[in-house]
């Protein structure tokens, strides 16, 4: 499905976090989308994923509106990966897979269990099922969050900052895992050598505007990431797979 | 969950039976199944049982089925507001709304207010200054952004404090002893004032309220894991919660009215059943309220037996009771609070 954020503002308490922003997800694609902290990734996803209206604008899926949409038929299209993580009640993985069910109509106990077995199945967390949400490590917690969002059976996925407070094994399973999803992404990334490898396209937010985009190496100039994240950037080849990769230094 | 939901309701049963059995007033078993029986089909008793008879149907049995309809209540509001604010500390009083009802019932027993009404005065004004405090609640706790949990639980709290502060007044101003003694009876939540009268509008309004909770139970789970991933879910949280204000307001200041505060049961029953079926609230909500009927009914008796008969507040006895038994499954492990 294809995802087309047209134009899109979004305000707070009457300031303006994101200005008239522009993007396009194309069928299938994965789409990163990064920027310093406080440039409106954030908010923009979540108006996104409904959690906010935007002031202007409209998020298109396939052309509808999603804002115009009902709520439980927009969350059988799209699913997210919101950052926060509410820790009060202890579900188990079994039990948070299944919340993944709930926008559906026409549902039954035996076809609920079915779509959740084969989504904890595709995340490798089935030996999980009965365990504590809350007493799994930071890489299983997401698992079974992706495992959430697939037993949703949406189209497009979103995804904010998945792979934060990862070691960077959970983090290339984060992101293959997402990948290998086949959905139309939209992820916020923080690490832009990750987002560099995993991504189709790269959007470049700051200050709440789109700055730059395109494939990632076109993007991820060193100027721009001057200019945007104020640190130097040095483009080296992997010495065995000669991919690009950045190394840093703050600015003289 | 079903089996475990139909052996309580097979408990509740048998404890409403016993709860109409046992008293200060010694009326035998036999005595008391056909008092029941002859209520029930509509029978006849003997002259000479007259009195037996009236204390068993119109003093025990409402008070007894009072109790199991302010237990259910009071354990599915606090399933309710514990998700509603997504804090395991949370309890039907968190929102202020029994410390406004409080209010009402005390300027009823001190002041002889609304004495127009008659025998409904105390419930009438006690629902109505619970209705009152549930306004004020909302209007204060409503931002730009919806009814957040932490805005609800402060200005919950906050106001809790203002309404105590009144009643605190009024019972210092009281001259008579006794209606103080009423005041802080009805303070710490009592049966003793129940009557058939009562029953039907408060076993309405919970069973209501109560199906509507569990008709509401998977959007619930998804409140519980946050705002965020409940839109993400199709869950609309800034409306959700306004329902569930509205709805657990009703059912507290309902129960609120005919019983007073009782504590406890709303806090400790949600973690209790939380602990023995999981967090899922589908189980949780066809689970809690039953179990709050039993312990709730048992409390009563317990607090007309003890010092009969003197009677103690059935707070106090849900605590005493509840305390150890809380205690006990906490430390059997397993329960995770906030992750800890």
């Amino acid at each position: 499905m294809r995802v087309d954020i047209d134009d899109v503002t979004v305000e707070i308490a009457g300031t303006r976090l994101v200005d008239e922003v522009r993007l396009s997800a194309c069928e299938g694609k994965f789409v990163g989308l990064v920027g310093p902290n406080g440039s409106g990734k954030s908010t923009l996803l979540r108006t996104v994923y409904r959690a906010l209206r935007p002031a202007a604008g409209a998020v298109r899926l396939d052309g509808a509106d999603l804002h115009a949409m009902d709520a439980r038929a927009a969350a059988r299209v799209l699913a997210a990966l919101p950052q926060e993580s509410s820790a009060e009640f202890d579900f188990t993985v079994a039990e948070v897979v299944a919340m993944g069910r709930l926008p559906h109509t026409g549902r039954t106990a035996v076809s609920d269990r079915r779509i959740c077995a084969e989504a904890m199945a595709r995340t490798e967390v089935g030996h999980l099922a009965g365990r504590g949400f809350l007493g799994l490590s930071g890489g299983e917690k997401q698992r079974v969050l992706i495992a959430r969002a697939l037993a949703q059976q949406p189209r497009v996925l979103v995804l904010d900052e998945p792979t934060n407070h990862l070691d960077i094994a959970h983090q290339l399973d984060v992101l293959s895992l997402v990948r290998d999803s086949g959905l139309t992404v939209l992820a916020a990334l923080h690490d832009l050598n990750l987002a560099a490898a995993h991504c189709d396209v790269l959007y470049v937010i700051d200050g709440g505007r789109i700055v730059a985009s395109g494939p990632p190496h076109d993007v991820l100039q060193p100027a721009l990431l001057a200019r945007v994240f104020g640190v130097r950037a040095h483009p080296v080849r992997h010495p065995e797979t000669g991919a690009l990769q950045l190394l840093f230094d703050l600015l003289p | 969950m079903l089996p475990l939901s139909l052996a309580l309701a097979l408990v509740l049963v048998l404890s409403l039976v016993c709860g109409a059995g046992l008293g200060a007033a010694g009326v035998g078993w036999t005595e008391t199944a056909r008092f029941l029986w002859a209520g029930l089909s509509g029978g006849t008793v003997h002259a000479a049982d007259a009195a037996s008879y009236t204390i068993v149907w119109e003093i025990r049995l409402p008070r007894v089925l009072l109790g199991a309809v302010v237990g259910a209540g009071l354990a599915a509001v606090g399933v309710a507001v514990q998700a509603m604010v997504r804090n395991a500390l949370a309890d039907p009083f968190v929102l202020g709304i029994s410390s406004g009802a409080a209010v009402g019932a005390n300027a009823v027993i001190l002041l002889g207010a609304f004495a127009g009404l008659g025998v409904w005065a105390l419930s009438v004004s006690a629902f109505a200054s619970a209705l009152v405090a549930m306004a004020l609640v909302y209007a204060v706790a409503r931002s730009p952004r919806g009814l957040t949990p932490l805005r609800l639980i402060l200005t919950g709290t906050a106001l809790a404090y203002g309404f105590e502060a009144v009643t605190t007044v009024m019972v210092f101003g009281a001259a008579r002893g006794e209606a103080a003694r009423s005041a802080l009876m009805w303070l710490l939540g009592s049966l003793g004032g129940a009557t058939w009268a009562q029953v039907p509008l408060a076993a309405v309004t919970v069973a209501a309220g109560w199906a509507w909770l569990r008709w509401r139970a998977e959007p619930l789970n998804a409140l519980a894991m946050g705002d965020e991933t409940s839109a993400a879910l199709g869950v609309r949280p800034g409306r959700l919660r306004r329902e569930l204000f509205l709805v657990t307001a009703a059912v507290t200041g309902t129960v609120v009215a005919v019983s007073g505060a009782i504590g406890f049961v709303g806090l400790m029953v949600p973690h209790v059943v939380r602990m023995l079926v999981g967090a899922d609230h589908r189980r949780v909500l066809a689970v809690a309220p039953l179990a709050g009927a039993v312990l709730l009914v048992w409390a009563d008796v317990l607090s007309r037996l003890l010092l009969a008969p003197a009677e103690l507040p059935v707070g106090v006895i849900t605590a005493v009771l509840g305390v150890p038994a809380f205690l006990l499954l906490m430390r059997r492990g397993g329960y995770a609070f906030g992750g800890r």
